[in-house]
């Protein structure tokens, strides 16, 4: 293990992530929690979380980089860079084949075209709705009473899914409502709902094209749900790494490293 | 081809009255001295309209309409899109448009179109008090809503309206559609012979066609100094100086002004005085501008060593309408106002723009998709792609609204001019 330590912390709506990584690229360790009300205070918690787990001391970090929404409040961080372009630096390190990267987080989801080298070329994101985000997948497992853990499974138990408006979180859950009301199975209107919001982040890629191998990231991609229909969908196989939700840190502590070394 | 000109008028006094701080003073050269000129001219273009009811024939105009044939009969215009644009620049576009819904009109009706009926409704403007029409003029070459929202204020004030229709370019322009749009000119003379109390004037008609002809090659030259880098204005500044040539066109004060003007950036240029006192990025903005956010954008984008040297929009009025032709001012009127940017087809619009990157040295661009501007907004991912295709120029889409603050996201459009940023810092 190298002496020179990086840091990145992606403070997102929904959690904050840190990742450590050492001089020669390689991940030490990382850390999840959730965001709550403070992002600066969220981001100093992982950051001592993921330290601790290796046993080392903050004062030994050579770099910060801060991203997410709540990067410009990380008091700690020595830069801020977007998560559009800590996803892409994240995603070609893992998969250095990965044209394109579809991440989709508690808020927004975007696709990202990435060049050989790892660099933005482009980028689309959702527009100010919730639809075709975490956040919309969360809502309707807690409608329906489903963990969200599990809530992707349960959109492969049907065949059929029931079609459902994919253009606002809310009206979409008036019209589960409704749809139970009507006794429509559940397990049908589960994978209307992932169908739903997988048919969004497919238009969205169109705009921005697929280019390359095809890397999904976020909390989203833990989904089985999401990523079959959307296997199903772009008629190719996504990579999927170990832990999605960290992509957009480790690319903050590369590019750390990349500043800072 | 939208009117953002003359209301910058008043956003322009906004504009300069916030004192910008030291270090955001250091991100732009000196002022351009005809500033206060224009504020002159379009203050007393909006004074004097207090006064026009029943000194004048008064008649509220589209940006794109054919002004020319108006002007000849001694109207005084006011151009309601111009109205919207200054209502959002005041950042009053949210409170306007709240009441046209609260009157049934749609939130997703164009917002001028609601802050022009809200205005109507409740007589409410920033601009002290606009007069009451005699009369609606007209044209659908720059949107389909004009001809409905145009037909609301003339059921409300029962004044006639006047709709110059141009047929949609799908190819190229048609000898036929030339000669439909002809037969809609002459046949608005006994009209407005009518509405005027005066009687149609060939050679005052020519000489004001020739007039717009000679202020729109001017205007193109004011833009072209942008071309030079650095450039001596910034794009920002631009939307506020087009006020005059939308508003007031074929009027000898516009072109007096434009010469001035030129005069003061050509001396500019030669002086390698740029607008903002770091260019390295040269940018092209797509669409009206987002008027509440002018200056914040004018700062931003100053910050990170861009300036916007070309706009699809205020090359609007240099694009076409120097084809205006005295010897034959009928027909060159419907091809002026039929040719222009959104009357046209997709490749038209990707090849005007391919040609602005490369005469303009542009980097990159932004596109504001306006939730107002349908027509404008429709087709942008496909030009953003095909630019990136066809010459590498990297792009960046912000959502939005031409004064609808309500439409619009900082905390969206900062990730997204960061992420863009980054890709032309790369």
């Amino acid at each position: 293990m190298s002496e020179k330590y990086y840091a990145g912390m992606d403070v997102g709506s929904h959690s904050t992530e840190t990742v450590i990584i050492d001089d020669n690229k390689q991940q030490l360790s990382f850390s999840i929690i959730d965001t709550g009300l403070d992002g600066n205070a969220a981001a100093e918690d992982a950051l001592n979380l993921a330290l601790a787990k290796i046993g080392i001391n903050g004062e030994n970090l050579k770099g910060i980089v801060a991203t997410g929404y709540g990067r410009a409040n990380v008091t700690s961080a020595g830069k801020q860079v977007t998560e559009i372009t800590c996803h892409a630096t994240g995603a070609h390190h893992i998969y250095p084949q990965a044209g394109t990267v579809i991440d989709m987080g508690g808020q927004d989801s975007k696709v990202i075209h990435i060049d050989e080298n790892g660099q933005l070329v482009d980028f689309v994101m959702n527009d100010k709705c919730a639809a075709g985000t975490g956040r919309f997948l969360e809502v309707m497992a807690k409608r329906l009473g489903s963990n969200l853990d599990q809530f992707g499974n349960l959109a492969l138990l049907s065949e059929q899914a029931v079609p459902i408006s994919n253009t606002c979180t809310v009206f979409a859950e008036s019209e589960v409502v409704s749809l139970l009301a009507k006794n429509h199975p559940r397990d049908q209107i589960i994978r209307g709902l992932h169908q739903a919001i997988v048919d969004r982040i497919w238009a969205q890629s169109q705009t921005v094209g697929i280019h390359g191998a095809v890397i999904m990231t976020g909390g989203v991609a833990l989904n089985q749900g999401v990523i079959q229909l959307l296997e199903d969908k772009l008629k190719c196989e996504l990579l999927i790494p170990p832990q999605p939700q960290i992509v957009g840190a480790l690319g903050a502590a590369l590019i750390a490293r990349r500043n800072f070394r | 081809m939208k009117d953002v000109g003359a209301p910058a008028l008043i956003g322009l006094r906004e504009l300069t009255r916030k004192k910008r701080s030291r270090s955001q003073n250091q991100l732009f050269g000196p002022p351009l001295e005809c500033t206060n000129r224009l504020k002159e001219i379009m203050t007393r273009h909006y004074y004097l309209a207090r006064f026009a009811t029943g000194a004048k024939p008064v008649a509220w105009v589209t940006s794109g309409a054919p002004v020319e044939l108006l002007r000849s009969f001694g109207f005084y215009t006011i151009y309601p899109e111009n109205h919207g644009a200054l209502v959002g620049a005041k950042k009053q576009g949210a409170a306007m448009c709240s009441i046209a819904e609260g009157a049934g009109y749609s939130p997703d009706l164009c917002s001028y179109a609601r802050i022009d009926l809200a205005h109507t409704l409740s007589r409410k403007t920033p601009a002290g008090r606009l007069p009451k029409p005699d009369l609606l003029f007209a044209s659908n070459n720059i949107c389909q809503t004009i001809a409905y929202w145009f037909k609301a204020i003339s059921h409300h004030y029962n004044i006639p309206l006047i709709l110059f229709d141009t047929p949609y370019n799908y190819t190229e322009l048609a000898q036929t559609d030339i000669n439909y749009m002809v037969e809609q000119l002459q046949q608005m003379i006994p009209v407005l012979e009518q509405a005027s109390g005066q009687k149609f004037n060939n050679s005052k008609f020519t000489e004001i066609v020739g007039r717009a002809r000679d202020t729109s090659l001017i205007w193109g030259a004011i833009l072209a100094t942008m071309q030079n880098r650095p450039a001596p204005m910034t794009i920002f500044e631009t939307f506020f100086h087009l006020a005059p040539i939308v508003s007031l066109r074929g009027l000898p004060v516009t072109y007096d002004y434009y010469q001035i003007l030129l005069a003061e950036l050509k001396q500019r240029v030669r002086a390698g005085i740029g607008a903002t006192t770091c260019e390295v990025k040269r940018l092209m903005w797509d669409n009206i501008a987002i008027w509440y956010k002018v200056r914040d954008h004018s700062i931003r984008f100053a910050e990170q060593g861009m300036n916007f040297v070309t706009a699809t929009y205020t090359n609007a009025w240099a694009e076409t309408t120097q084809h205006l032709d005295v010897n034959n001012p009928f027909e060159s009127m419907a091809k002026t106002y039929s040719l222009v940017i959104l009357n046209n087809n997709l490749d038209y619009r990707l090849k005007l723009m391919q040609r602005l990157i490369q005469e303009y040295r542009v980097d990159g661009l932004v596109i504001h998709s306006a939730r107002s501007c349908k027509p404008y907004s429709v087709g942008q991912y496909d030009i953003k792609r095909k630019l990136y295709q066809e010459l590498k120029i990297p792009a960046v889409i912000i959502d939005g609204d031409i004064t609808d603050e309500r439409a619009y996201s900082d905390e969206q459009t900062r990730t997204r001019l960061d992420a863009f940023f980054e890709i032309l810092g790369n």
